[in-house]
C-alpha cells in the first residue's frame, strides 16, 4: 500500500487536485472562484498527461548520439495545446464575470439567481 | 484539389472567420459567412457522393501518415453528418440577417459571424478527424465560439445561461480530456482506428475502463442527456434567435455523433456491456428524457424555451435508439439525427421570424398570429408535426424506425412509452396551435409578416420536412450502410 502510495504519487497528487478542483467549481458561490477551481481542476488533467510522457532515466527529446533513452515528448505538445485552451476558457470566463458584473451588479451565484427569479 | 476535400471542409471556414473580422461592415461579414458555409456545405455533398461511391476516404494531414500524423477518416457516417451541419448552418445563415440587426448590438454583429464561422469549423472538424485528440481541440473551439454567440443575447440572463454553460461544457471537455490521456496510456495512440486495434488487448484493465467512463460522460454532458441537460434550456432560451436555430439543429448532432463514434468505433459494440448494464441505462435515461423534458415543456410559457426541452426529449430518442445496440435501433438515431436537425432547424427558424416581428416569444403575445403572420405560424405547425411525428413528415419515419427497432428487440413497452412520448409532444405543439388560431389578435398590433429573406430559407426546410417524410430514399439508404458499417467494423 505504502509502495503503491511512494511509486504513484503524481498520480494521487493529480486526483487529490482534480477533487479539491471541482469541489470549488460546485460548492462556491463566487463566479471567479469557481474559475479558479475549474483551473485547478484543468491543471491536474495537465499533470496526468505530464506524467504520462515521463520514462525512467530518459533525457529530454533532443537528439544525442550520447542518450539512448528518450522521455517521450508527445504528452508533452498535447498538454500545451490544452494550456492554450484552458487559458482561452479562463479568459472568456472572466469577460463573461465582467459583463456579468456590469449587468446584475454582483458576481455571486446567489444574487444572479435571485434576480433572475424575479 | 479533390484529394483535399476532407482538410478543405474544415479549413475554410476556420480561415474565413479572422478575414471576416477585416471585413468590418455587418452586411458584408454576413454575405461573406453565407458563400463560406455554402463552398462548406458543397464540399460535404461532393464528400458524400465520394464516399458512397468509392467508400471511405483516408487523409493524411501534411502528408505525415496514420498513425503518426493526424488522420482525417470520411466515413458514410461523419460525410452524412457534415452534410446536416453544414446544410444546416447555410440555410439557417441565409435567413439571420434581419434577426442579427435586430437582436444583436450593431458593434457586435461582425464578431458574431466571426464567432458562428469558428464554431462552424469547430463542428466540422470534430466530424472530419479521426484522431482523438484533435477531437478535443475542435471541441474546445466549437464550444468557446458557441459561449460568445449564446452571450450575445438581449436578455441578461443570456450571460449567466453562457456561464453556466462555460462552466458545464469545460467539465465535460476535460472529462473528455482524460478518456483520452488514459487511453494514450495503455496504448500510445491517438488515431481512432488504430486504438481501435489495440484497445481489445488491454481492454480487461481498469485504466481503459476509467477512460470508457470518462468519455461517455463527458460527451453526455456536451449532448445534453438527461441527468446532464440542465445547461440547455437556458443556453438555447436566451441565445439570439439564429443561434439557438443553428445550435439546436448541429451541435447536439455532433455530440450524438462523438457518443456513437467513441462507444462503437473505438471501443467496439462489446464493449460497454462488460461490467455495467449501459444499453439499459442508455434506454432508461432515454426514456426519462422523453418524459421528463415533455413534461417541463408543457409548463413553459415562453415557447422558445418549450422547445428548448423538447430538444432533450428528441435526444432522449436518440440515445434509446443507441440503447438498443442493433443495426436497426442505430439506424433509428441515425435518421432522427437528420431529421430532428430539420425539424429543430424550422420551428426554431420560425420562432425566430416571430421573435424579428412581435419582439418576443411568450406564449401570450402570439395570440392571433395566424392571422398577422400566416406563413410563419404555418411554417411552425408543419414543424411542430414533424415534430410530434405525424406520418408524411420527418418525424413518421424516424419514430417509425424507432418503434420497428424496439418491437425487433421484443421492448414493447418501450415502444408503447415511446408513443406515449409523441402524445405529449402534442399537448405542447397544441397549446401554441390554440393560441395562434383560435385566438384574436389585440386590436392594436401592427404586425406584418416576415420579410421574404426570412421566409424563405424557414419554408426551405419546412418543405425538407415533408420532402423526406415522403421520398426517403437517400437518408434511409445512407443510414443502413452507416449503421452495418459501425457494427461491422469493430469485429
Amino acid at each position: 500500500m505504502t509502495d503503491m502510495l511512494l511509486t504513484h504519487y503524481n498520480y494521487w497528487v493529480v486526483m487529490v487536485l482534480m477533487m479539491i478542483g471541482f469541489y470549488i467549481v460546485i460548492a462556491q458561490g463566487n463566479l471567479v472562484k469557481k474559475l479558479v477551481g475549474l483551473n485547478i481542476f484543468q491543471t491536474s488533467v495537465f499533470i496526468l498527461y505530464i506524467s504520462a510522457g515521463k520514462v525512467s532515466g530518459g533525457s529530454a527529446p533532443i537528439l544525442d548520439d550520447a542518450i539512448s533513452v528518450y522521455s517521450n515528448p508527445l504528452p508533452h505538445v498535447l498538454i500545451l495545446t490544452a494550456i492554450v485552451v484552458g487559458i482561452a476558457t479562463t479568459a472568456l470566463g472572466l469577460a463573461l464575470i465582467i459583463r456579468l458584473r456590469e449587468a446584475y451588479g454582483s458576481a455571486e451565484e446567489k444574487d444572479i439567481q435571485e434576480q433572475n427569479q424575479c | 484539389m479533390l484529394s483535399h476535400l476532407p482538410i478543405l471542409q474544415v479549413i475554410l471556414p476556420l480561415l474565413a472567420a479572422p478575414s471576416c473580422l477585416i471585413l468590418g461592415r455587418p452586411a458584408l461579414a454576413w454575405g461573406f459567412s453565407f458563400a463560406t458555409s455554402a463552398a462548406a456545405m458543397l464540399i460535404s455533398m461532393l464528400l458524400l457522393q465520394q464516399v458512397w461511391l468509392e467508400g471511405p476516404i483516408s487523409y493524411f494531414l501534411g502528408g505525415w501518415e496514420a498513425p503518426w500524423g493526424i488522420e482525417y477518416c470520411i466515413d458514410l457516417l461523419n460525410a452524412f453528418l457534415l452534410l446536416i451541419v453544414s446544410s444546416l448552418s447555410t440555410v439557417v445563415l441565409a435567413g439571420t440577417r434581419q434577426s442579427v440587426a435586430a437582436e444583436v448590438e450593431p458593434n457586435k454583429q461582425t464578431l458574431f459571424y466571426v464567432s458562428w464561422l469558428l464554431c462552424l469549423a469547430g463542428l466540422l472538424g470534430i466530424l472530419a478527424t479521426g484522431d482523438a485528440f484533435n477531437v478535443f481541440v475542435f471541441l474546445e473551439v466549437s464550444s468557446l465560439s458557441t459561449y460568445t454567440l449564446i452571450s450575445l443575447g438581449r436578455d441578461r440572463k443570456a450571460l449567466w445561461a453562457s456561464y453556466q454553460y462555460l462552466i458545464v461544457g469545460t467539465i465535460g471537455a476535460t472529462f473528455i480530456l482524460i478518456g483520452i490521456g488514459l487511453m494514450y496510456m495503455m496504448t500510445g495512440t491517438l488515431n481512432m482506428q488504430d486504438l481501435a486495434q489495440r484497445l481489445p488487448v488491454v481492454a480487461d484493465t481498469r485504466t481503459v475502463f476509467a477512460a470508457y467512463a470518462f468519455v461517455i460522460v463527458g460527451v453526455c454532458l456536451k449532448l445534453a442527456l438527461f441527468p446532464l441537460h440542465l445547461w440547455l434550456p437556458n443556453a438555447y432560451a436566451y441565445a439570439p434567435s439564429a443561434v439557438t436555430a443553428f445550435l439546436a439543429a448541429t451541435a447536439t448532432k455532433v455530440a450524438v455523433y462523438l457518443l456513437i463514434r467513441f462507444s462503437f468505433t473505438v471501443f467496439g459494440a462489446d464493449f460497454g456491456a462488460m461490467d455495467i448494464p449501459l444499453h439499459q441505462l442508455f434506454i432508461a435515461l432515454g426514456l426519462i428524457a422523453v418524459f421528463s423534458a415533455s413534461l417541463v415543456a408543457i409548463l413553459q410559457i415562453d415557447i422558445k424555451r418549450a422547445i428548448a426541452y423538447s430538444s432533450v426529449a428528441q435526444i432522449g430518442y436518440m440515445i434509446i435508439g443507441l440503447g438498443l445496440g442493433s443495426a436497426a435501433g442505430l439506424q433509428a438515431t441515425l435518421l432522427h439525427l437528420f431529421n430532428h436537425a430539420l425539424m429543430k432547424g424550422a420551428l426554431f427558424m420560425s420562432l425566430a421570424a416571430v421573435a424579428l416581428r412581435m419582439g418576443s416569444t411568450r406564449l401570450d403575445d402570439l395570440a392571433g398570429l395566424s392571422q398577422r403572420m400566416p406563413l410563419t405560424a404555418m411554417a411552425f405547425v408543419l414543424g411542430g408535426l414533424s415534430l410530434i411525428g405525424v406520418p408524411l413528415t420527418v418525424g413518421f419515419i424516424s419514430k417509425w424506425y424507432l418503434v420497428i427497432a424496439t418491437l425487433e428487440m421484443g421492448m414493447w413497452p418501450v415502444a408503447v412509452l415511446i408513443l406515449v412520448g409523441s402524445l405529449l409532444a402534442v399537448m405542447y405543439i397544441w397549446r401554441v396551435v390554440e393560441v395562434m388560431y383560435f385566438r384574436d389578435p389585440p386590436a392594436s398590433s401592427q404586425v406584418s409578416e416576415a420579410p421574404v429573406s426570412v421566409l424563405l430559407p424557414l419554408w426551405l426546410l419546412v418543405v425538407a420536412n415533408i420532402y423526406f417524410g415522403i421520398d426517403t430514399a437517400l437518408p434511409v439508404s445512407v443510414t443502413a450502410d452507416a449503421a452495418q458499417a459501425l457494427l461491422g467494423w469493430g469485429k
